[in-house]
């Protein structure tokens, strides 16, 4: 694969020497599997703990007398609400509502915060910080100067997933202590790293951003614990949609807003009333009509899986949906999807039908999500 | 005495008085990686080469795997349906996938041998 501009991940030697499979994903070659296969990757995380490669995803420092205020705008949520070392799941959301893309923001100090965002949206988040930011570097080119005085720097990070519940007792014996850190908290335990424990599994876990230097050193050190194992982007796909957690591009997106993707207690009371984010006005006429569809959890009957675009029905052969994501749940034990449906038929328990290359699938509204989520919150 | 061919998509028949054994090769199971469900065609089916035999689905993505040959659908693997698994981890054997009576056996004289087959996937 050479000749494209396709981006390899720091560590892809590393994945290679370990016998990965890869595969392209949001304009990187990312390993899909390991020897072990999505399977075992996804039960021994769900058992264990997993050691990803995410470092497709993006680190954002913002910074300065204005970051609290451009998040506010930037974001449907109170920045100022945000203790240090707090973190919140918040979104970029367009005038329209809809959702650029979906985040962690945390606390780190009194002016900084760090934005984690998506592979596949970092440019736009970043034109669309920066367009808020009224940045030093750029003082005088008025094109590039916003209304708020802060810094945005797009950091340069690998950034490791290290989820399951022995992922604590992994870290430790690889000389990093969580002890005191609970679920959506995050800090800077070393110079360049940012540690939140957080994640996209359901399960206990923390996510790392660090030096390739470091982390070359931490992930030696992580693979000699035969608790740990690589994980691929396939299991990081099936967990997470077990956990009932959206992907952005394909359960969320521009055009979809956070009433209809069941996000809302993303957003605080005061901030849905009089809250001045970007989209603020196109969000409270929504929530007055009432969303017209709903995101909801489905249950396919049976062994087959239903997939993302599958068109959904209700028994009278109306259309009722569609499916966004969907496979196979290996700790469920059965298939597992998620989808849009009319608000009238969003009930969990209500029965539809999923239309599977011309059968008619029978699929329920199930709640999300499949298998319990495992946080440490205290 | 059976006869073992395979074809450029990673397909394997047996053939042995008229009626093609087919599976896919372990090859292919690698790339598919672990199977969770095989969509079975319907006895009697009538199919062309080309045709949509039978769908191979993994916890990621759904694989179709093409009838190499014209033939009537004899008999489907109905193991599969309780343990799709058998085609990861017996490809070759009690993973096989559908038996089919051959339309026209000249049709198997462009299918690769074994050693044709180990080179084309190198």
């Amino acid at each position: 694969m050479t000749g494209d501009d396709t981006k390899h991940l720091p560590l892809e030697d590393l994945h290679v020497a370990a016998g990965a499979r890869f595969g392209a994903f949001a304009g990187w070659s990312m390993p899909l599997t390991y020897p072990a296969g999505v399977m075992k990757e996804h039960l021994h995380t769900r058992e264990h703990a997993g050691l990803f490669d995410i470092s497709h995803m993006k680190l954002f420092e913002i910074s300065g007398p204005g970051a609290e205020a451009l998040l506010n705008r930037a974001c449907p949520f109170d920045a100022g609400a945000l203790e240090i070392s707090q973190s919140k799941y918040t979104f970029f959301l367009n005038e329209a509502a809809g959702i650029i893309d979906d985040l962690i923001v945390t606390r780190l100090g009194q002016q900084r915060f760090m934005v984690v965002a998506n592979a596949g949206n970092a440019e736009a988040d970043e034109k669309h910080l920066r367009a808020l930011a009224l940045d030093s570097d750029t003082k005088g080119d008025f094109e590039a100067q916003g209304d708020f005085d802060a810094k945005v720097d797009a950091l340069d990070r690998v950034f490791l997933a290290i989820q399951g519940p022995e992922a604590w007792a992994a870290l430790s014996r690889a000389g990093i202590e969580t002890g005191s850190l609970l679920f959506m908290h995050g800090f800077e335990p070393r110079e360049n790293w940012f540690m939140s424990r957080s994640g996209y599994t359901g399960e206990d876990g923390f996510e790392i951003g660090l030096p390739e230097a470091d982390a070359r050193d931490l992930v030696a050190k992580l693979l000699e614990d035969e608790r740990m194992m690589w994980v691929g982007l396939a299991a990081r796909d099936s967990l997470r949609l077990e956990a009932g957690l959206c992907l952005h591009g394909l359960d969320i997106t521009p055009e979809i807003d956070p009433a209809s993707a069941g996000l809302m207690w993303a957003i605080p009371k005061e901030v849905r009333a009089s809250g001045t984010f970007i989209g603020a006005d196109a969000l409270r006429s929504i929530l007055e009509r009432g969303p017209t569809q709903k995101r909801v959890g489905l249950k396919p009957e049976g062994r087959q899986p239903v997939r993302a675009g599958a068109a959904l029905f209700d028994a009278d052969g109306s259309p009722a949906g569609h499916v966004t994501s969907g496979g196979f749940g290996p700790s469920a034990g059965h298939p597992v999807a998620m989808g849009y449906v009319l608000t009238a038929l969003a009930k969990p328990g209500t029965k539809l039908f999923a239309d599977v290359r011309g059968t008619k699938i029978p699929i329920d509204i199930n709640p999300l999500p499949f298998t319990p989520h495992r946080y440490r919150k205290g | 005495m059976a006869k073992t061919y395979f074809t450029e998509d990673h397909e394997w028949l047996r053939v042995e008085g008229g009626i093609a054994t087919v599976g896919i090769t372990n090859y292919a199971q690698e790339q598919l990686g672990d199977l969770v469900f095989v969509e079975l065609p319907e006895l009697g089916k009538k199919l062309a080469k080309g045709d949509t035999a039978v769908v191979v689905e993994s916890v990621k993505a759904a694989s179709d795997v093409y009838a190499p040959v014209d033939g009537e659908i004899t008999e489907a693997n109905t193991s599969l349906s309780s343990d799709p698994s058998l085609v990861n981890s017996a490809a070759t054997s009690d993973g096989w996938l559908w038996k089919m009576k051959l339309a026209d056996e000249s049709q198997l004289e462009g299918l690769l041998d074994e050693a044709a087959y180990k080179a084309h996937i190198g």
